[in-house]
């Protein structure tokens, strides 16, 4: 029986490592595959709700893929979609009462978003495309590294907004008074959604500056 | 290939699975989290009071501190109850389910209103808790008077699902706000409520603006919902309100 068995991969092989690095640079799912834009410019007007909006996706993303990926032998192809969508919906539930129960004012923040993290293309893109044919591991690392690609940009847009929109940083005033006295003021726009869209579009335009490999050739 | 059979019995074992689970979160989590809404809770009243800096943490103290009374109000304008004791959230006026409350009385059966006092500097501030409806949901919200029960001292709004943008703008600063100063009865000392209108409060005659706010653009279910739900509440009282003056 050990005669035959493979060799094993070890946990952290390069081709595992990848499937955790990837989303974060060249296969970004905001940046690069662009999904879950909505959200992205919905909750990251304040650091913190985009945290706490990344830490759920990376819950939510990270999960899913593993319980996708153990029933995946077993899900009947002609409602895997609806498999999917049950697992993503209930473990979406669980992520909200647990927020209602802990960080309520948030919870309270983040309102309809939390909700809105079922219809986030990601997760269930990931689903279909890659837990529903490869073993556990590598779909926990393909999902956690999902949601820390997501969840990265949106502290990135989160951290920029809430600096430059409302002077603070995580809540805390960073710019000094003086600085305000001078006649420096808050730029309202940053508050606004289409201002997310311009800060993402910015780090699209850096990520493809550094990685020619994802500029389309004419 | 799977049957038809494997489906369905793969399908009902899932949605069962699932219902349990998610049905044994919910009741696990429920004390904390009807905890929070009664912290938020006494945070809104407390902000509609004028109070600044209460946040969850110190919410539950500076209620204990600063609210004198919870009373219970019947339809005729009579006090049926009073609570001045520790504790206040164990208070008949605090456990009050405004909801209920208000539609016992769009029905005609019976209903009592609560009113929270507050002492803020030593002067007595009267909190009037509001509910009603917007577009998706419900909204709710405060609103403190000052011992002439007429002049408003500031409010808070909440709501469950209003559009992020619009509707939801009404509990901003920048919507709240234009309530402290406003009166809830005119120069004659009839009833008017505080009326959110489109169309720029400024444009009004001068002896109405101080009964007016301006609605959100873009929120104007949500708006007069607002509208609505404050004349409805405040009417409620005007017993009380006639009694005291």
């Amino acid at each position: 029986m050990s005669a035959v068995k493979k060799e094993k991969e070890p946990l952290f092989s390069a081709k595992n490592r990848k499937l955790l690095t990837n989303p974060l640079n060249i296969e970004n799912p905001i940046t690069v595959q662009v999904l879950g834009i909505c959200s992205a410019l919905a909750v990251t007007a304040k650091l913190k709700p985009a945290f706490v909006m990344a830490l759920s996706v990376i819950v939510v993303a990270t999960f899913a893929n593993v319980i996708i990926s153990i029933l995946r032998n077993g899900i009947p192809p002609r409602i895997r979609i609806i498999v999917q969508l049950v697992v993503i919906a209930s473990l979406v539930i669980l992520v909200d009462q647990v927020l209602k129960a802990f960080v309520y004012d948030v919870s309270k923040q983040l309102s309809v978003f939390v909700g809105l993290i079922i219809t986030n293309c990601i997760i269930m893109g990931r689903l279909e495309a890659f837990a529903m044919g490869n073993k556990v591991w590598p779909s926990l690392l393909d999902g956690f590294g999902n949601g820390l690609g997501y969840g990265a940009i949106l502290i990135i847009v989160g951290f920029v907004r809430e600096l430059f929109g409302s002077g603070t940083v995580w809540g805390y005033h960073v710019i000094p008074q003086p600085v305000y006295e001078l006649g420096y003021m808050n730029n309202g726009f940053m508050i606004l959604p289409p201002m997310a869209l311009i800060i993402v579009g910015v780090i699209i335009w850096i990520q493809r500056a550094k990685n020619p490999q994802l500029i389309e050739q004419k | 290939m799977y049957s038809n059979a494997y489906i369905f019995r793969y399908a009902s074992i899932l949605v069962i699975l699932v219902a349990a689970i998610l049905s044994a979160a919910a009741m696990l989590l429920k004390p904390m989290q009807d905890r929070n809404v009664a912290v938020d809770k006494m945070q809104s009243i407390l902000v509609a009071a004028g109070f600044e800096g209460v946040d969850a943490k110190n919410a539950i103290e500076l209620f204990n501190k600063y609210v004198t009374n919870m009373k219970v109000i019947d339809p005729s304008g009579e006090i049926v109850d009073d609570y001045t004791t520790d504790n206040k959230e164990n208070s008949t006026a605090f456990k009050l389910n405004l909801k209920e409350q208000l539609y016992n009385k769009a029905s005609g059966r019976d209903y009592k209103l609560p009113m929270y006092v507050v002492n803020k500097n030593g002067e007595s501030i009267y909190i009037i808790p509001l509910y009603g409806v917007g577009l998706w949901g419900p909204v709710w919200g405060n609103i403190a008077l000052k011992g002439d029960f007429n002049t408003v001292v500031g409010v808070t709004f909440g709501h469950k699902a209003e559009t992020p943008g619009l509707g939801a703008e009404i509990e901003t600063p920048i919507f709240e706000d234009q309530f402290p100063g406003k009166t809830i009865f005119d120069g004659a000392g009839n009833f008017v409520s505080i009326g959110v209108i489109k169309g720029g409060v400024a444009n009004q005659p001068n002896d109405r603006q101080k009964h007016l706010v301006d609605a959100i653009s873009g929120g104007t279910i949500t708006s007069n919902g607002v509208n609505d739900m404050i004349k409805n509440v405040l009417e409620s009282y005007e017993p009380f309100f006639k009694k005291q003056g």
